[in-house]
């Protein structure tokens, strides 16, 4: 790291404050406090009309475990394990559909590179909502693609094929696509492909080749790009908001949900506590691992 | 501990452009500069030779003031220049990556250090257009760095340095990212530019060719520490250890028993005999444990001939043919001998299998310390 | 590499077509006649001019960039010094702040929308100036984009080769005038690349402006959402198509302009 000239313990402490301290002041009161007041939040009472009580409990944690008042209630696990396996689900299949994109761009001549990858950026930039109930159109009873599913037997005849769990898929791998597919394609970009042949030249099958000479070589891009899009996929909201419904709820539905309808902060926090938890963990291990890697800038 | 002081008497009254003082620079646990001390006169052209990590360019930034030495005395000009930070030295730096900035023509380049100093426009325009000149590169001006070719990018880099007139011009590895040819053209230029402007320039090279074409006295560096400092005849001629010996040049070496004789003279024993050693210099070394002599030194006599002084007896392994030069590889018992000979025949002289005598002119061997 | 075969070239295209397909149905019905929804009716541009007419819409907008705007230019700053800060000067507990920079940026954004609002409803039963509304929208926004601003200037001060700033020193350039002639002019592509950023991250915000919006501070993304909801005002799909539209010429130029600048400097 380049420090320029030499400097005194003071002369340090004056150039970090300058130019660190008012973007740390603000990260501090805007980002720190109100996370650090959800955790607080997420240990008091609930108020009698809304708001909060000055009373320590654990009660929303044992809510969201599923211990309510009235007995084992498996709403708040399930929509835990939901997000979780939805975010799975979406990373994987944006794998799967990342894959082949990455190749094929990285075959592409130099002249369409470039085309092509800013194409795949596009709809990155376009705003989430205006695409998400696009797929609600896409979806809808006489719409071509609900008739051809109907067709292929996928859904009732005469019903859209949302709210539910395929739609919420489908809008959650269309919009994680782009952010799977750069850091892969960064990775499938400097692959040495002499290494595929070399193996290829020593009798190796094709799966065989992919798994021993090709694998390795993208496993950093692979990793970037599958964190990428399951952590922030877990906590999506507008998408379930509007391709799913009650029976395809998620974290982000949930603690919406209480902020707005049920006005149960504390429970709501708790919820919300939760999945900064987990973010923070997969993100943890995620630069832990990936520090050696430096996909990310 | 202080490191040697390489004073030689009439260093006294010649102007000096930098003095160091037994500087020490430390980088964690790794000593860079140990002790390190030399003057460089006013005028001459002066090398840091060594190879990576010898400390050179840790020397060269303490210089320039890109670096503060842990302990230690610099001095430039005369005057103190330990409490100076960079910009304010009357030194300036030609970097191993010439450092252009690529945002500004070449003209903007060179004028980056006068525009800093707040001297006048039409004064700037003037200093500029006269080093375009000076450095042949006029037609360059309005082109942007990233045009440039390797050597061109060279010539803005001194450009750009030689304009503000500084007492002293560093040169770090200059001419390490050119081809041979342009390396070759460009090692004579800078020397007859030095020359001609008269500034003392001081570079750091690990091309010990480039070092002895182009510099008046030269500090060969190992391990933070100078080990020699001399002419490049000196340095060549009468190297003082055995890293010296052997990083500039070739050098066959000889393990040996010295001992000097009543007459005067020092009597080296070896495996291949008792050699006389002559001219050894003022400066007496202690009486060390190796003999050595450089191969275009030794005389090859054909067929093995007893009771010749100083002299040994060995088989031809084979030979190199270089053009101007026959690089032969001998065998004197277990000990390998290079011996180079000038080809003043067309055809070889010695054939692999021959046996000859070697020849070690006295005033030609050279005692080294362990 | 050899080139695609026409399997990995017709997969690639199906995938093409599923990115592109939610954009291409917004542009198509926003020429569909019909008043509701989803049945194809007939072309027609009249939704077009009915925007003019909206006023929703209209404030919607004047809102949406004024937000993004000012909270642009407020991270930019902050985000660009923040990035230098960090590169280049070693204080005590920098790898910390390098971590929690990145927070942002992984964390779902309605965590961090939920936690604004908790905060401002606690705080702003005493400070008035809190209550939500465009300030609460504009400081929501900043505190994201912050993070986004600083890494992609950290990137580029990265790369930059540090020969460069000592060139300037040995030239005579103090650590200001090094700054000011050097580094800066350097480190604007990486400034400006992080201001665009940050504008279409503001542009396209929904959650964070939801939960801190407050009555007559409500942006395009907040509007198309409760017009979607409530499935009326038949204008939307040509409102979405324009933004749709903005933000594709946008990435367009952007890509096209960075392509066109060379990036000068040699890594070691």
């Amino acid at each position: 790291m380049y420090l320029g000239q030499p400097l005194t313990r003071a002369g340090r402490w004056t150039r970090a404050g300058i130019t660190s301290g008012p973007a740390a002041l603000w990260l501090g009161i805007f980002l720190v406090l109100p996370l650090a007041a959800i955790l607080a939040i997420s240990f008091l009472t609930r108020g009698e009309y809304g708001g909060v009580e000055l009373r320590f409990t654990f009660d929303s944690y044992k809510r969201l475990a599923g211990f309510g008042e009235l007995g084992f209630d498996s709403l708040y696990p399930v929509v835990l394990g939901r997000s979780l396996a939805l975010g799975m689900a979406t990373a994987v299949l944006c794998l799967a559909a990342a894959l082949p994109l990455a190749f094929f761009i990285a075959r592409l001549s130099e002249r369409y590179k470039g085309a092509a990858l800013t194409l795949v950026v596009i709809p990155f930039w376009t705003n989430l909502l205006i695409r998400t109930y696009a797929w609600q159109i896409l979806f809808s009873p006489n719409s071509w693609l609900t008739i051809a599913a109907h067709s292929l037997g996928i859904g009732t005849a005469g019903e859209a094929l949302y709210p539910g769990m395929l739609a919420v898929l489908t809008g959650m791998v269309c919009d994680f696509l782009p952010f799977m597919v750069l850091p892969l394609y960064a990775s499938v970009e400097k692959m040495d492909w002499t290494l595929a042949e070399a193996a290829a030249d020593l009798g190796a099958d094709r799966w065989r080749v992919f798994r021993h000479a090709l694998l390795p070589q993208i496993w950093p891009g692979l990793g970037a790009g599958f964190i990428l899009v399951f952590l922030p996929a877990t906590g999506q909201f507008v998408i379930p908001d509007l391709l799913g419904g009650a029976k395809t709820a998620m974290l982000g539905n949930v603690i919406q949900q209480q902020f707005a309808s049920s006005r149960d902060w504390p429970f709501g926090s708790a919820i919300a506590a939760v999945a900064l938890l987990l973010v923070l963990v997969g993100l943890a291990i995620f630069q832990r691992k990936g520090s050696k890697h430096e996909v990310l800038p | 501990m202080q490191g040697e002081r390489h004073l030689e008497p009439q260093e006294c009254s010649v102007p000096l452009a930098v003095e160091v003082v037994s500087l020490l620079r430390q980088f964690g646990s790794v000593v860079a500069l140990s002790g390190v001390s030399l003057e460089i006169r006013k005028g001459e052209f002066f090398s840091l030779l060594g190879p990576s990590g010898c400390g050179k360019t840790t020397l060269l930034r303490v210089i320039a003031g890109l670096d503060l030495p842990d302990g230690g005395l610099i001095k430039i000009s005369g005057r103190d220049a330990s409490e100076i930070p960079a910009h304010r030295r009357p030194v300036n730096t030609v970097f191993q990556s010439y450092a252009l900035f690529p945002h500004l023509t070449v003209s903007d380049n060179i004028a980056f250090g006068l525009r800093m100093k707040k001297i006048a426009a039409a004064e700037i325009a003037d200093r500029v257009q006269r080093v375009l000149a000076l450095m042949q590169i006029t037609e360059l001006a309005t082109r942007k760095p990233a045009q440039l070719s390797g050597g061109q990018k060279q010539r803005v880099a001194l450009a750009r340095a030689l304009v503000n007139e500084p007492e002293v011009l560093l040169l770090d590895e200059p001419l390490g990212a050119l081809d041979l040819q342009l390396r070759r053209q460009l090692q004579v230029e800078l020397h007859q530019l030095q020359r001609k402007l008269g500034i003392t320039f001081i570079m750091v090279t690990h091309d010990q060719e480039e070092a002895l074409v182009m510099s008046d006295r030269i500090a060969v560096m190992n391990a933070g520490k100078i080990e020699q400092l001399g002419s490049a005849r000196e340095i060549y001629e009468r190297p003082r250890t055995r890293f010296v010996a052997q990083f500039i040049g070739q050098c066959n070496l000889f393990k040996a028993d010295v001992r000097p004789t009543n007459n005067g003279d020092i009597l080296a024993r070896t495996e291949l005999g008792e050699f006389s050693v002559s001219n050894v210099s003022k400066d007496p070394t202690r009486p060390g444990s190796f003999v050595a002599i450089r191969p275009e030194k030794i005389q090859l006599l054909g067929g093995a001939t007893c009771g010749v002084k100083n002299s040994f007896t060995a088989h031809i392994e084979g030979f190199t043919y270089c053009g101007a030069e026959t690089r032969y590889r001998l065998l004197a018992g277990q000990q390998t001998v290079n011996v180079v000979v000038m080809n003043r025949e067309a055809s070889a002289v010695f054939q692999p299998g021959e046996t000859v005598q070697c020849l070690l002119p006295a005033e030609h061997l050279i005692l080294l310390d362990a | 590499m050899r080139r695609p075969g026409w399997f990995l070239s017709a997969i690639a295209a199906g995938f093409y077509i599923f990115l592109y397909a939610p954009i291409v149905v917004i542009i198509v019905f926003s020429f569909n006649a019909a008043r509701f929804g989803t049945v194809w009716e007939g072309f027609t541009t009249k939704w077009y001019g009915a925007l003019l007419h909206d006023s929703a819409a209209l404030s919607a907008t004047k809102n949406t960039l004024q937000l993004a705007l000012v909270s642009t230019g407020i991270a930019t700053l902050l985000g660009s010094l923040l990035a230098f800060g960090l590169t280049r000067i070693d204080f005590p507990g920098r790898k910390i702040f390098d971590r929690v920079l990145y927070v942002p940026v992984f964390v779902p954004d309605i965590i961090l929308a939920t936690s604004l609002l908790l905060f401002y409803s606690l705080v702003g039963s005493f400070i008035p100036a809190l209550e939500l509304g465009m300030t609460t929208m504009i400081l929501g926004h900043v505190t994201f984009q912050i993070s986004f601003v600083a890494i992609v200037v950290r990137a580029r001060l990265a790369g930059l080769d540090p020969a460069l700033e000592e060139a300037a020193r040995d030239l005579g350039a103090g650590e200001w005038k090094t700054f000011l002639h050097v580094t800066l002019p350097l480190m604007l592509p990486g400034v400006l690349a992080g201001a665009m950023l940050a504008f279409t991250l503001s542009l396209d915000d929904f959650i964070v402006s939801f939960f801190t919006s407050g009555p007559g501070s409500t942006t395009l993304p907040i509007l198309i959402y409760s017009s979607v909801k409530r499935g009326l005002t038949p204008d939307i799909n040509a409102l979405a198509t324009l933004i749709i539209l903005i933000s594709v010429l946008a990435t367009i130029s952007l890509t096209w302009l960075q392509k066109n600048k060379q990036d000068p400097h040699p890594k070691k």
